[in-house]
């Protein structure tokens, strides 16, 4: 698995969200876009996942160019994403999301009870809330419906927008420890967070987004310490800074 | 306020597969008798004034019901709004005005061809619109059943204004005759499409379709990154409403012996709309409910003839206030949410 985002053009109407963006994902890593809001984040990752068109520029996965395939046929791929705000089916039971999450696999029938145990292994809360609605759900048990059923579709690659958006810091910890755990069992992670410190820690690479371009790309650890990131990003910069 | 629909669902859960079967009989039997109701002197009360209620079942009940039920698939099931449905019956009424008053074909052999043109009419006008979201295609929708009405209005070969008549009688099957003295015969073919339909609708429910459509109303673009084909379901939805609603247009035609333009306006895609918002949307009883009672009433009602559409209306918006959800809602599990930030996909009806 290899994704590679090349000069990558995105307009809302006439609005140029993302101006040129390169990222490279490669297989086993965890990659973290960081940034402030509006920078442009979300967008990345409704474009790999083919919510939104690519207005020029390209999306290789696996060296094959996929900005023309549907949304739907990107999942078959091996594209899965947990989307902003999780995008949790509110009038579905929680077994229900999860198996929507592979309804579109061919091989669902064999896999469907080995991946929901999987996903309750690593989400218990999960499997004693399965016939609870979605909609009644609290935010944090949301977030680990949104990333199981992403899962079940057995993604080769991972997009997580803001996993830790709402939760207490408990539960941050609590899904990021997950997080580390779902990719050092296989599967290569594009992260996407507001909440750099933890991002950061965990991710192997990182880029930094500013309104459309990418501003820093180094080694996640590197970042930790850049002054730069620490000041705009990190909080306890901020006040040292000044 | 008390749940029908949990309770009634409640019970059926816990009978056993003979219970259920003899249910299911008996309620047919019963549904099918419906027509010989009115003839006795105490349930004369049935009886509607100035149409026969032998042929108010027929029309509007029946007709009703069974677009409803088509237009739920459309509405209730997967979220598009269309405001235009009156179009497809509009086309299944004049294939089998043109195709029987001008060739051999008889209305069972026509009733195919009209679903198969209200299917595919469906289609191109599914596959640029669908693409859209919300309010966009209850305005392509709108405007579509208004083109048709407009075309059979201006083109000679639906009659003009004027019309088609002399449009034929099915021919009899299993004994029953077709006529305009034995409406009981149109009940009970509108009665078996109707069984047909709810039969279809209950399987794909809870089969992949069913799923697919579920999560597209309930967000399109979650659906999406689920792998779920989101424009081949929403065309197929649209288009099986469609040929429900072309089948009840061959029905129709054959059993007025007549179309016009003006019986296929605005205001039928607005009625059939009410019957699946009123009796509640995407559960199919509460939809057969709705049907039922929003054709049946203003019959009942006409003695009182001018105050009749005031009436109804009072009943309704006072009805719409009490149960927002309809008589009869689908699953209330659906309601508590309100949590996601993206309003549902039924907010806009
Ligand atoms: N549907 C839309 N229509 C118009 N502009 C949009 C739309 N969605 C996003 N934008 C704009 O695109 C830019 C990038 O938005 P995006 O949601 O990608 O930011 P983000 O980095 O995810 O921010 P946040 O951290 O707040 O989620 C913003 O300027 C935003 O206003
Ligand atoms: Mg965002």
């Amino acid at each position: 698995m290899r994704l590679e985002i090349k000069d990558l053009h995105v307009f809302y109407g006439k609005i140029e969200a993302i101006k040129g963006i390169s990222v490279t994902v490669n297989q086993g890593e965890i990659v973290t876009l960081i940034g402030a809001n509006g920078a442009g984040k979300t967008t990345m990752l409704k474009t790999i996942s083919g919510l939104r068109p690519v207005a020029s520029g390209q999306i290789l996965f696996d060296g094959q160019d996929i900005s023309k395939v549907s949304a739907h046929d990107r999942v078959s791929l091996g594209i899965s994403q947990a989307p902003e705000g999780r995008g949790i089916f509110p009038g579905m039971t929680v077994l229900e999301n999860l198996e929507i999450g592979k309804y579109f696999r061919k091989e669902r029938k064999n896999e469907m009870s080995e991946d929901l145990e999987k996903v309750y292994h690593l989400f218990p809360r999960l499997k004693e809330r399965a016939t609870q609605a979605g909609g009644t759900l609290s935010g944090g048990e949301q977030q680990m419906l949104a990333i199981g059923r992403a899962l079940m579709a057995r993604p080769k690659v991972l997009l997580l927008d803001e996993p830790s958006m709402g939760l207490a810091p408990m539960m941050i910890a609590n899904i990021f420890r997950i997080i580390t755990e779902i990719n050092q069992s296989g599967t290569t992670i594009l992260l996407v967070e507001q909440n750099a410190q933890q991002a950061l820690q965990r991710a192997h690479r990182a880029y930094v987004l500013e309104t459309g371009h990418v501003v820093k790309e180094a080694k996640a650890s590197d970042l930790l310490n850049d002054p730069d990131v620490k000041a705009a990003y990190l909080g306890t910069g901020a006040a040292a800074a000044h | 306020m008390i749940n029908i629909r949990d309770k009634g669902a409640e019970l059926w859960e816990t009978w056993n597969r003979p219970k259920r079967i003899t249910f299911v009989l008996v309620l047919i039997g019963l549904v099918g008798l419906l027509p010989y109701a009115g003839d006795f002197s105490f349930t004369s009360i049935l009886n509607t004034p100035i149409s026969s209620y032998q042929a108010v079942l027929v029309y509007p009940v029946g007709m009703f019901v069974l677009m409803a039920l088509g237009l739920n698939i459309v509405v209730g099931k997967s979220g598009l709004l269309d405001l235009g449905y009156v179009a497809f019956f509009a086309i299944g009424a004049y294939t089998a005005a043109i195709l029987g008053t001008k060739t051999h074909l008889n209305i069972w052999e026509i009733l195919p061809i009209g679903m198969g043109l209200a299917m595919i009419s469906g289609v191109l006008l599914g596959l640029p619109t669908l693409r859209l979201r919300g309010d966009y295609l209850a305005i392509v929708t709108l405007g579509f059943g208004e083109i048709v009405r407009i075309v059979a209005v201006n083109n000679r070969s639906t009659g003009g204004p004027n019309g088609i008549a002399n449009v034929p009688n099915p021919p009899s099957i299993f004994g029953v005759r077709f006529a305009l003295d034995n409406m009981k015969g149109f009940f009970w073919i509108i009665f078996v499409m109707i069984l047909l339909v709810i039969w279809m609708v209950r399987r794909l429910s809870i089969r992949r379709p069913g799923r697919a459509w579920e999560a597209i109303r309930q967000d399109e673009d979650v659906a999406m990154l689920m792998g779920v084909p989101i424009l081949r379901y929403k065309i197929w939805s649209f288009s099986i409403g469609a040929a429900i609603g072309g089948a009840a247009g061959v029905i129709f035609a054959s059993k007025s012996m007549y179309v016009a333009p003006d019986m296929f306006t605005f205001n039928t895609s607005v009625l059939i709309l009410s019957c699946v918002v009123f009796g509640g949307m995407g559960n199919i009883w509460g939809v057969v409910l709705g049907g039922t009672i929003l054709a049946y009433l203003p019959e009942r009602i006409r003695f009182i003839n001018n105050a009749r559409q005031l009436v109804f209306g009072l009943a309704l918006v006072v009805i719409m206030n009490v149960r927002p959800d309809g008589l009869l809602p689908r699953k209330k599990r659906e309601k508590i949410t309100k949590v996601s930030a993206k309003p549902e996909g039924d907010s806009n009806v």
